[in-house]
């Protein structure tokens, strides 16, 4: 068996932090998180991370990897150059709580704030919807979603910019995206989006979408269409013209 | 030593799986003020990995379908020492819960006429699980999730429950620490609902994340409360088993629902030669007639790869341990041979199994498309948990609710895939509506302040030993090497005594634990702390396991090869006694109403 060096990020509550090197064993099939949790066990105890599935299905993982914002449990060490010590920090944007853990609260809040699904009417007797695969699957894209905020992390206007107050990030467009094209749903939420959600603030650099680990296109799929409509309905002068004899 | 924090609420919900959300938002529906607290942050529970789907009989897909067959196939799949008043509840209500689930903005797979689909499982009669993709879990958790924010609930996140509280033998709160800071927080409530999942940590391989140790099972355990089934552990017999480091992360049943199939190392599809007595009839009798059933043949019958879990898992144990096995200790799960059947069999599989194709090719390097993969049993659920009433899941401690993988009784000795996640909404929503009623009829509580100082003297004893105590992690990986090799599919009485001896001594290691360091975001402290629980479930799952002298669903004796009918009307209890030890007893089932006796024989041909 050999060995690697892993950097990783050690901070506690109100102090600076640095980076402190891990020798550990690697084998085959081992991902970032095996390591973490081998040096967790015998060499560093206290060390804070956070994880549930390991499969890639909850996002709790999140940290960077060789400055690359990744999930740990789905960044197998044959992909990385395992003669460079890997680097293993945490995200970035969000508060530093201990070691790889980051407090993402604000995305709880953001979620709260954004308009809540609201179905229309029932189309059958028995209270029951009908709705075709191909509708359900444009949703269903952006329902994959499994909260990781690495799409948050790498925002340049959260990242950079911290625009936290204004802008909710590319995660809730794409929440946002899912309930404005949900075939049931008839809730309001553009004049949001425009208003108080800074959907303006994003210049489709794609970041965004470059880390999903769902592949979900962000930028594409989500932002765009969205930006399209939210001009549509405040901009375009003839849709604004019609809706003033509505 | 002072908590940092009060809190009360009328309503206290520990766990944000399912079970835990389902409770919440009936609760909060019905006016309660509701607390909701878990170990991680909200939408990451456990139930965020299920996959294949929902059991409901909805009846979209074959309408033969209706709550009877099944109520009969979870019977007969629990070979009936279920709580048969849940198991009938749960076939009653469970397509209402699905339907609502939609209504709350849940976009489930479609049928051609725009309904809910419903897909194929182990056990289940008709095409009944209702499912997105292979990310059931997934919509469910973040449907519940979404809907909860805006009901006024306040939610915990990364807080861990070290003690239930009584107040004259009534739950009345309990005693929390917060992840980030390590400070202890005291929640008094006029009803406390459990809702913390299964014990999976206990073995060493399993589909489990780090939440699954049983949690909510020893906390009732030990405020007096009585578990039953325990020694029914559901090993599920398609986890993964290369590479090492995923070895136990679970390939869905839906593979196998979709078409796959199960081979040796001699290329045999094995499960065609022990098919049980009581399934012959509705099982296929040739790989065609499988074939046929799995792309919604209504006159096929199912393929013997969907017989219930346990048989399935030990016919591949079985297999294993003559020698047919594949090179890494499992046996050949095929859907890439689908092929020679659908034109177009590359896209389908990645369309109906997304995330399996997604985990193998990252996590094994595996194309699912065009190789076999290689499985082989793990540790997955447990049909035991805390005794519950049927109708209002209240545990024998008054004011003590328990709903989802932590109660037990719906699934007597096997749990039939997706009757879980199923479970959660059933029982959940009549948890949260029971546990609302009773707090409302309840007056102010009051909590035992030598208790909660105990407990929290207790937890910080660790860190007083400090890094010189026993490393909280080698003990908690033995207990998993002893639970995996002397208590898993196959089980002796001499093993299993032995096994008793080691938790002993386990306990005693745990007891001299230490770690060093500060108390915020402590992983070791974490572990010394459910150190108690893994050994108290040990221990129940062990002890209840050498008292059922027989065969039946998840529990197999090599010793008691067979069912016995003395077995087949009781459960197995185990509690806390004065003493501190514990009790293992067998309590009688009561006699089931003659129209679902009824229903069984009727379904029975
Ligand atoms: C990979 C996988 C696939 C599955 N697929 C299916 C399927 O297709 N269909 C199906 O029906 N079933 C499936 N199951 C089973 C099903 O997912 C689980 O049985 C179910 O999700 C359990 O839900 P729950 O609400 O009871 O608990 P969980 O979802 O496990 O949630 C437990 C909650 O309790 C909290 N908690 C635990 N202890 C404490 C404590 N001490 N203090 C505070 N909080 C605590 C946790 O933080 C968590 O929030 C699958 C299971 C796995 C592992
Ligand atoms: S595309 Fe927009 S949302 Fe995405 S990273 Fe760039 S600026 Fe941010
Ligand atoms: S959109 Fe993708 S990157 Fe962003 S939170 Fe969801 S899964 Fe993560
Ligand atoms: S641990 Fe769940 S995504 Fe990594």
């Amino acid at each position: 068996m050999s060995q690697a060096t892993f950097r990783i990020w050690r901070s506690r509550p109100g102090e600076a932090g640095g980076f402190a090197d891990y020798r550990t064993e690697v084998s085959e099939g081992m991902v970032v998180l095996d390591a973490v949790h081998q040096i967790q066990a015998d060499q560093a105890p206290d060390l804070a991370c956070r994880w549930n599935c390991k499969a890639g299905k909850c996002g709790s993982c999140s940290a960077e990897i060789n400055g690359r914002p990744r999930l740990m449990c789905m960044s197998r060490l044959n992909t990385l150059d395992l003669t460079q010590p890997v680097t293993v920090e945490p995200m970035r944007t969000f508060p530093l709580i201990k070691d790889l853990v980051t407090d993402v609260s604000w995305n709880f809040r953001v979620k709260k704030g954004i308009q809540c699904f609201q179905p229309r009417r029932p189309d059958a007797a028995d209270g029951t919807w009908r709705m075709a695969q191909r509708d359900a699957d444009r949703v269903q894209e952006f329902r994959k979603c499994i909260e990781c905020f690495l799409c948050q992390d790498v925002c340049h206007v959260l990242r950079d910019h911290d625009k936290h107050d204004e802008f909710i990030g590319p995660r809730f467009f794409t929440y946002s995206a899912a309930l404005e094209i949900h075939p049931l749903d008839s809730a309001e939420r553009l004049g949001d989006l425009k208003d108080t959600q800074g959907i303006g603030y994003c210049n489709i650099t794609k970041c965004c979408t470059k880390v999903c680990p769902e592949h979900i296109h962000i930028t594409d799929n989500a932002i765009i269409p969205l930006k399209e409509r939210v001009v549509d309905r405040f901009y375009d002068p003839v849709t604004r013209l019609l809706r003033m004899f509505r | 030593m002072p908590a940092a924090h009060s809190y009360a609420y009328d309503v206290l919900i520990v766990g944000a799986g399912g079970a835990g959300l389902r409770a919440a938002i009936e609760a909060a529906q019905s006016g309660v003020t509701v607390g909701l607290i878990c170990k991680s942050l909200l939408g990451k529970a456990h139930t965020v990995m299920a996959e294949g789907g929902m059991a409901a009989a909805l009846a979209n897909v074959d309408d033969r379908d209706n709550w009877k067959v099944h109520f009969a196939d979870t019977m007969r799949g629990g070979q009936y020492v279920n709580n048969w008043r849940m198991a009938e509840i749960h076939a009653k209500e469970a397509p209402d819960r699905v339907r609502e689930l939609e209504a709350y903005g849940a976009v489930f797979d479609r049928t051609a006429d725009g309904r809910i689909l419903q897909r194929n499982f182990g056990g289940h009669r008709y095409p009944r699980l209702a499912h997105v993709g292979d990310r059931t879990g997934l919509e469910l958790i973040r449907t519940l999730q979404d809907h909860a924010i805006h009901l006024g609930i306040t939610v915990h996140m990364e807080h861990t429950v070290i003690e239930l509280l009584l107040d004259d033998g009534r739950a009345a709160g309990v005693l929390a620490y917060d992840r980030e800071r390590g400070r202890f927080h005291t929640f008094a409530a006029k009803a406390v609902v459990l809702a913390t999942g299964g014990i999976g940590r206990a073995y060493k391989i399993t589909s489990n994340s780090w939440e699954g140790t049983g949690d909510g099972h020893a906390l009732a355990y030990r405020a007096g409360a009585e578990l039953i089934d325990m020694e029914f552990v559901q090993f599920h017999p398609t986890g993964m088993v290369w590479p090492p480091s995923v070895r136990g992360i679970l390939v869905t049943e839906g593979v196998r629902g979709e078409g796959g199939v199960l081979r040796n190392s001699e290329g045999r599809r094995f499960m065609f030669d022990d098919i049980p007595d009581n399934y012959k009839p509705q099982t296929a009798s040739d790989p065609e007639e499988g074939w046929r059933y799995t792309q919604g043949d209504k006159n096929a019958r199912r393929p013997p790869e969907l017989l219930t879990r346990d048989h399935v898992a030990r016919c591949i144990n079985r297999e294993v341990k003559a020698g047919r096995g594949s090179p890494h200790g499992g046996v050949f799960l095929d859907i890439a041979w689908i092929k020679e059947k659908l034109p177009d069999a590359e896209a389908h599989i990645k369309r109906k199994l997304p995330s399996m194709y997604h985990q193998f090719k990252e996590l094994a390097d595996l194309d699912i498309t065009k190789e076999p993969m290689e499985v082989g049993p793990t540790t997955h659920y447990i049909m035991g948990g805390i005794r519950v009433d049927g109708d209002s899941q209240e545990s024998s401690i008054r004011g003590l609710f328990a709903a989802g993988e932590c109660a037990a009784g719906i699934n007597g000795a096997n749990r039939l895939g997706g009757n879980s996640l199923s479970d959660l909404i059933v029982f959940g929503k009549r948890a949260g509506e029971y546990a609302a009623a009773s707090a409302r009829q309840r007056g102010p509580v009051r909590l035992d302040e030598g208790a909660i100082d105990r407990a929290m003297k207790a937890s910080l004893e660790p860190f007083d030993r400090g890094g010189g105590g026993e490393n909280p992690y080698k003990v908690q990986h033995d207990l998993q090497d002893t639970m995996q090799a002397l208590v898993g599919i196959v089980r002796t009485e001499g093993e299993m005594q032995e096994a008793l001896d080691r938790l002993a001594a386990f306990r005693e290691r745990a007891a001299r634990a230490g770690v060093e360091g500060h108390r915020e975001y402590h992983a070791g402290w974490h572990t010394c702390l459910d150190l108690r629980n893994l050994l108290d479930v040990s221990e129940a799952i062990t002890r209840s396991a050498i008292e059922r002298k027989e065969s039946r669903g998840g529990h197999f004796r090599e010793d008691y090869p067979d069912k016995a009918a003395e077995f087949g009307t009781v459960n197995i209890a185990t509690r806390r006694v004065a003493d501190g030890t514990m009790q293992v007893t067998r309590v009688p089932i009561p006699e089931m109403p003659a129209e679902l006796k009824q229903v069984i024989e009727a379904e029975k041909q």
